[in-house]
């Protein structure tokens, strides 16, 4: 009997400590996304791109011969989970650094725990508010709305195409890019003839679209994620809407092509080069990264690399080259970040500052057309 | 008593065990949620009225801490209260029409309820800053003495939680209390013997909107950044969990809810892609053989546990 105690509390006691026993010399990166929920279109190719990256450089035999470990935790797209698991992975996983979170308002809940832990947070997420004003400890990968908005409104006034309508999503990423078309408008000489908004779950979007008829503008700029955009190119065609259609970066991905079909013929979008990494001219200083970043993706999971993937490939690269530099502390990862100059990414060539922890120029972006079910580059 | 001064001990030795870890994040959380769990369960344990709208009333106390703070520079403290009786009047304003349905409708209603407001949060971008969010919320302190680390938040949290938790088991034990649960059992016999259902009700209702009003500025303050996505319908349903998990009618089971459904996605953690699964199958099991809830299903567990035992010794 007592044998079997004893028995049980060394298996406790191994249960306990179990934990300590595996974390060797190893550099623990911490990752919060959002593998599940609303948000899993951008956490799973996170997650996914990030487990890839990492084993890719242990079996390279690590970095300075050290290995890096991912801990990585779903935050199912919830703020209040996102600030649980970031506390959990700076005091019980006493990560060097944090990967994501996917959304803007999930960084945005994380930011005040990175920023009182004193951890690197590398945000995977677009929102402006999250890198401006630039907060010590917090970078980020994605790209802003901004230049998205930038790339759209200097091709409408290449074609003096000045009145436009825009429709946007009323979540997180669609008020963020309505704030930038408004308030970038001027300074392109852009009218905006109407504003119109759609809930991310609505089914129809005619009774905006009719309106948007009525107003005859020059160019109809949609801004939001699957699937919403695709039913605003499928009701435009059904109500033989001919204005020219834009769209924003959200539905960069083959999956917008696949639920649009033959209505997507024509539409453009400013997105990252991932998508068209095959036709980009070969001095294209990202072209070497993009092409190994999708060939990777294809193997591991048989599905196409997209640039939300590319934003956790990023981010796992910008930590590598701050060890590379011979960062091991957090403080020191976060010094190194700064340093970074003339990265080329997924997401466009990264130069950090000590007041840019966005890093991207506007050549982050290409404007694409969707001919024939594929994108072509528009110069 | 004895109840009470166990759960006095708990809540006080607690930071002992887990200090320094991210439990302590977790508990702060937790308690928030107690509050929220002791709300609904004073409306639908006692009185017996649904409400799938509290995440809504919660939202309402977070924005107003939020928006008062940060915009208009007013003192956390002030805004706290005044933002619990500004809660407190909408839902008594609004309790007169809904709490006159009853069953689904009433469900349905307040659903509506919750439904409304988080679209209003979500649409008011000027004040709220809409799905984005609104960040920046100050930290609560007591002159220089700041409420910023974990620690302190737990402290502060569960002081209020005990404070509220006393309130609710006087009330319950009071003439309110009976009443209350007379209406439960039926409205109509309540009002024969002389209780104002109607009026009562609605006094239940903006109490317990406001209880969630406080519970939402403590949470603005605490994690200084809120969004419309914590306030939405999936959250109203995980408090309604909380509280049938626990025990209808009990406010410690609304104590033991809130804890386990707070702790037990962390424990599950370890499970990895099967976490939902087992969560799951844990709140189907506790149902099919707690159907009480944990309020009186343990200490029956505890019980039968003990009769067991007793028999094998005869044996």
């Amino acid at each position: 009997m007592k044998a079997k105690k004893n028995y049980i509390i060394f298996l406790f006691a191994a249960l306990l400590f179990s934990g300590e026993a595996f974390a060797s010399q190893k550099i623990r990166i911490g990752a919060l996304f959002a593998v599940t929920g609303p948000a899993a279109f951008l956490g799973e190719p996170e997650r996914n791109t990030a487990q890839m990256v990492i084993d890719e450089i242990n079996r390279n035999g690590g970095i300075r011969g050290q290995q890096f470990e991912l801990v990585a935790y779903d935050t199912a797209g919830d703020a209040t989970k996102a600030v649980n698991l970031a506390t959990k992975l700076v005091k019980d996983d006493k990560v060097v650094a944090i990967i994501g979170p996917s959304t803007t308002g999930e960084s945005m809940a994380v930011i005040p725990v990175a920023e009182r832990e004193k951890i690197p947070l590398i945000s995977c997420s677009a929102g402006i508010k999250i890198t401006d004003p630039a907060k010590k400890w917090v970078f980020k990968t994605a790209q802003n709305d901004t230049l998205a908005v930038e790339k759209i409104y200097s091709q409408l006034k290449k074609q003096k195409q000045t009145k436009v309508s825009i429709l946007t999503v009323s979540d997180g990423f669609g008020a963020s890019g309505r704030e930038q078309l408004k308030a970038q408008a001027a300074k392109f000489g852009i009218t905006i003839v109407s504003d119109d908004t759609y809930g991310p779950k609505d089914t129809d979007m005619t009774s905006q679209l009719t309106r948007i008829r009525g107003v005859k503008p020059d160019a109809l700029i949609c801004w939001g994620t699957n699937p919403g955009p695709a039913l605003v190119a499928k009701n435009a065609r059904q109500l033989g809407i001919k204005t020219p259609i834009y769209m924003s970066h959200g539905v960069s991905s083959k999956k917008f092509i696949e639920l649009a079909g033959d209505a997507a013929e024509g539409i453009r979008l400013p997105s990252g080069k991932v998508i068209v990494a095959d036709q980009l001219p070969s001095n294209d200083p990202q072209k070497k990264s993009l092409l190994a970043f999708v060939k990777d993706y294809q193997k591991h999971y048989r599905a196409e690399g997209d640039h939300f993937g590319g934003h956790a490939w990023d981010a796992v690269m910008l930590i590598k080259g701050a060890v590379e530099r011979g960062a091991t502390t957090p403080e020191g990862i976060r010094d190194q970040l700064e340093q970074t100059r003339q990265f080329h990414g997924i997401g466009g060539t990264f130069t950090y500052s000590q007041q840019d922890h966005a890093g991207l120029g506007r050549d982050a972006f290409i404007l694409v057309e969707i001919r024939n079910r594929d994108w072509v580059i528009i110069r | 008593m004895a109840k009470f001064i166990c759960f006095m001990i708990i809540v006080i030795l607690a930071p002992l065990l887990f200090e320094g870890g991210y439990i302590m994040n977790v508990l702060v959380f937790a308690g928030i949620n107690t509050m929220l769990a002791i709300a609904l369960n004073l409306l639908l344990g006692y009185a017996g009225q649904i409400s799938l709208g509290h995440a809504g009333f919660f939202g309402i106390g977070a924005y107003l801490s939020g928006i008062m703070t940060t915009v208009f520079n007013l003192n956390p403290w002030f805004v706290i209260s005044a933002a619990s009786v500004a809660t407190g009047l909408f839902a008594f304003l609004l309790g007169f029409p809904v709490l006159k349905l009853k069953g689904h409708y009433l469900a349905m209603a307040t659903l509506g309820l919750g439904i409304i407001i988080y679209i209003i949060f979500n649409e008011t971008i000027d004040y709220t800053g809409g799905p984005s969010g609104l960040s920046g919320i100050p930290q609560l302190s007591v002159g220089s003495f700041v409420f910023d680390s974990d620690i302190r938040n737990y402290y502060l949290v569960w002081g209020v939680t005990v404070v509220i938790m006393l309130l609710a088991l006087n009330l319950s034990e009071s003439r309110v209390g009976r009443a209350l649960r007379a209406i439960h059992d039926s409205e109509i016999a309540a009002r024969v013997v002389g209780i104002n259902t109607r009026l009562l009700k609605v006094q239940i209702f903006a109490v317990s909107a406001m209880i969630s009003s406080v519970a939402g500025s403590l949470y603005a303050h605490s994690v200084t950044f809120i969004s419309p996505a914590s306030f939405g319908f999936n959250f109203s349903v995980e408090l309604l969990t909380m509280v049938v998990i626990g025990g209808l009618g009990s406010i410690y089971g609304s104590f033991l809810g809130a804890l386990l459904l707070t702790l037990l996605p962390e424990f599950l953690r370890g499970a990895n892609d099967y976490d939902i699964v087992i969560y799951g199958a844990l709140l189907m099991l506790m149902l099919m053989f707690m159907p009480g809830g944990l309020a009186r299903g343990i200490p029956e567990l505890l019980n039968r546990f003990k009769n067991s035992l007793k028999g094998s010794g005869n044996a």
